[in-house]
């Protein structure tokens, strides 16, 4: 009874015309996961607009002006089980004016699935969403060829997409690509193999979704950023101080020599303190209290590394910026502007330089000329931070590689940033 | 507060700590998934702590809120819990659950303020249009009303995702205005695990660290940590009547309608709010097992088994959170 499984977090991007809702419904309708008062909810709608057969996609659009406008606005997110994994979906707009909303659910994906439209085949729409993807470091994208139905269940229509789609991909950076034909509406290779793809003979969309391996543990170097020191003290004589934190990326033992950013000083640690007692090792991501042999000035945004693995240490980063606010990221003139910057745990004033280029986000064209971001604008700037800040490239640590812009007057999350090492490709 | 653990606890702690040496500080994978969602409830409750000046954990003897408290145990021991609990008392509640709620302060030597509905009513704050009508949407007077007086930022509360559609769309620190109201159409983005705490004077945060919890989930977790609930959240013989396809408790606040049958049945809680429109539903389970057994087979959904209150339109919920409900 009490058997847990591990989690799965994707995110699909998609419109309502593309079948995403349709999609997200089918899976957790045919996978048992829509319970009866919700379904009896959304037969009562269905029938009140007239529809003939249960409206799928009104499972997943929440908001009063989404059920209105028939348009998912923002984020949500959705909870099911399989009989061999947990999955949560952050189920995202697909429409240009919302790819902030897509950043967001992004952020947190181990997964995406892109949907096509069978009939139309790739649109702009569905380059941006893999653009993103690849921006955010979604390890694993499914691009799934939806309403098969409509194309007479047509091999050479998929075949045409996946080659279209393949070509696209090169200039990005995805780890994982997998292409499968579907239709939501009649649920044919959901989760069920249906009875009119019969050539197609890789898996369902859930078995894909069951078995992506983009879920595994952080591994790689330590990082351990101090969120809050103890009030209490530790040891035997009551002195040492307890830092609290969650482990980023990799694992951390008792009497590891480690480092502390951005200062420098080195320590070894002397325990791992939890609710239920000490640990000789953990690893990410468990949320600890760590002990360490020597009394430094160590306060919260300070980040743990071992010894011979450092991050940089920096002034000044080189980031794809994703924009998010209605007021514009204007440098022109040479004029930097000023925000603050949430790394880590640690919250700093920045000012951003310069901007390199816009990434057009339907065609991964970079315009060098510009020196503005307009809202769900994309591409790289220069910033300088008032204190150095401890980092890794987006690439090589997700935690500490991101960070966020906030405006100091209005309050407003402006920007979400992914830290680039020198010499990256641009695209990913 | 010492930090020294007592003998007893030290041998269990050792014993503990043995069991995981064993697994080389790995995470079992048995347990990976309530093992990375305890992490994130863990990271969320230290980062808000850290951010805001003022915060309260609305503790209300649900099982939900027990869970919230054992997080803030593993986030905060042996320190003190850095906020007082805040639990909204509408006076319509199960006496169990209250009882409960008190006991559960107390064992665990922390602040509980309580702020009542009646002394909104009696202070002319909230006016009711029928003496036994529904507390349930008066709490927002009396919790907007708490917050100001004490200046609480934030208010960690126990509210999932998987519960109602609304939620489905409410980030994991959510912004309330001055009026305390919740604007969903112009949510802060919400990236990674960076969340933005800046707040403007007068505003404040509704923090929800097991928003990606389920109902399963919490009572995986209660069963693995071995933590006492109310009791009426386990099966017992209660007269009820039905009602529009729920079984409405009998109680002096809800007395059966003119021909209405009353039966007596075995039922249990799923959710513990107000009398007035919290139902139970049948169940013969007795144990946190068979609980368990029965939240995995169950066809309906925890709020749609038990509330009154959300049926009444698509939007219940939405039009309540935006007001400043939980």
């Amino acid at each position: 009874m009490g058997a847990t499984l591990d989690t799965l977090r994707f995110t699909t991007a998609g419109s309502v015309d593309d079948g995403k809702s349709t999609l997200i419904g089918r899976l957790l309708y045919d996978a048992k996961s829509i319970f009866e008062d919700q379904l009896a909810s959304i037969e009562r709608t269905s029938t009140k607009r007239g529809g003939e057969r249960v409206d799928l996609s009104l499972l997943t659009d929440g908001l009063t002006a989404e059920r209105e406008q028939g348009i998912t606005i923002d984020v949500a997110y959705r909870y099911f089980t399989s009989a061999k994994r947990r999955f949560i979906i952050a189920d995202t707009p697909g429409h240009e004016q919302y790819t902030r909303n897509m950043v967001t659910g992004a952020s947190t994906a181990d997964l995406t699935v892109v949907l096509v439209d069978a009939a139309k085949g790739l649109q702009t729409q569905s380059r941006r969403h893999a653009i993103i993807a690849s921006l955010l470091g979604i390890p694993h994208v499914v691009l799934a060829v939806n309403k098969m139905d409509a194309v007479g269940y047509s091999q050479s229509v998929f075949e045409a997409i996946r080659a279209e789609f393949t070509a696209f991909c090169r200039d990005l950076d995805i780890a994982e690509l997998d292409f499968i034909p579907v239709s939501a509406l009649e649920g044919d290779m959901v989760v069920e193999r249906g009875e009119n793809l019969g050539w197609y003979r890789g898996p369902t969309l859930l078995e894909l979704l069951e078995n992506s391996k983009a879920a595994e543990a952080a591994a790689g170097e330590f990082r351990f950023p101090v969120q809050r020191v103890a009030l209490a003290k530790f040891g035997p004589q009551a002195d040492t101080r307890g830092y609290q934190g969650r482990i980023e990326s990799g694992r951390v033992a008792v009497g590891d020599r480690i480092a502390v950013l951005p200062s420098g000083h080195k320590a070894r640690v002397q325990g791992i303190v939890t609710l239920d007692g000490a640990l000789d090792a953990a690893a990410a991501p468990q949320s600890v209290t760590l002990l360490l042999d020597t009394q430094l000035d160590i306060s919260r945004g300070d980040l743990f590394a071992h010894a011979g693995e450092l991050p940089t240490v920096t002034h000044r980063l080189v980031a794809n910026l994703a924009w998010m606010a209605r007021e514009p990221l204007d440098v022109a003139n040479g004029k930097p502007q000023r925000y603050l910057i949430k790394h880590t745990t640690q919250s700093v004033r920045a000012l951003v330089e310069a901007i390199d280029f816009r990434l057009d986000v339907n065609t991964l064209a970079r315009d060098t000329g510009v020196t503005t971001f307009q809202l769900n604008d994309i591409g790289r700037v220069r910033l300088k931070t008032q204190k150095p800040l401890a980092v890794d490239s987006y690439r090589a640590n997700r935690a500490t590689g991101s960070f966020i812009l906030i405006d100091e007057a209005t309050h407003q999350t402006v920007a979400a940033g992914m830290i680039q090492a020198e010499g990256e490709n641009p695209n990913g | 507060m010492s930090a020294v653990l007592t003998s007893q606890s030290r041998a269990k702690a050792e014993a503990s700590a043995l069991a995981r040496a064993a697994n080389d500080g790995l995470p079992d994978r048995a347990n990976a998934h309530l093992d990375w969602l305890e992490s994130e409830a863990i990271h969320i409750l230290r980062e808000v702590v850290a951010e805001t000046r003022n915060p309260a954990l609305l503790f209300s003897g649900g099982k939900d809120s027990i869970v919230l408290l054992r997080l803030a145990e593993r986030a905060f021991r042996p320190d003190r819990f850095p906020f007082p609990l805040l639990h909204i008392d509408t006076g319509h509640n199960f006496p169990e659950v209250i009882a409960f709620r008190d006991a559960r302060a107390a064992e665990l030597g922390e602040t509980l303020i309580v702020r009542s509905v009646q002394a909104s009513i009696d202070a002319g704050r909230v006016v009711l249009r029928r003496p036994a009508e529904s507390r349930n949407v008066h709490q927002t007077v009396t919790l907007l009303d708490a917050i100001q007086e004490h200046g609480f930022d934030a208010l960690f509360g126990g509210a999932r995702r998987d519960e109602e559609k609304a939620r489905a769309k409410e980030r994991i620190l959510s912004h309330r205005d001055e009026f305390g109201q919740w604007d969903p159409k112009h949510q802060r983005p919400e990236l990674w695990d960076l969340y933005n705490a800046r707040l403007h004077p007068g505003e404040h945060f509704r923090a929800f660290p097991i928003s990606n919890w389920t109902e399963l989930d919490v009572w995986q977790y209660i069963a693995r940590e071995k933590l006492a609930v109310p009791s009426i959240y386990f099966a017992h013989a209660r007269e009820v009547v039905e009602r529009h396809g729920l079984l409405v408790p009998v109680t002096p606040l809800t007395p059966p309608r003119a021909g209405e049958a009353v039966v007596r049945r075995s039922v249990r809680f799923r959710t513990v709010g107000d009398i007035t429109c919290t139902c139970p539903v049948a169940s013969t389970a007795a144990t946190l097992d068979a609980i368990l057994e029965e939240t995995l087979a169950t066809r309906l959904t925890e709020r749609g088994a038990t509330r009154m209150d959300d049926q009444t339109s698509d939007a219940s919920m939405e039009l309540r959170k935006k007001e400043g409900y939980f």
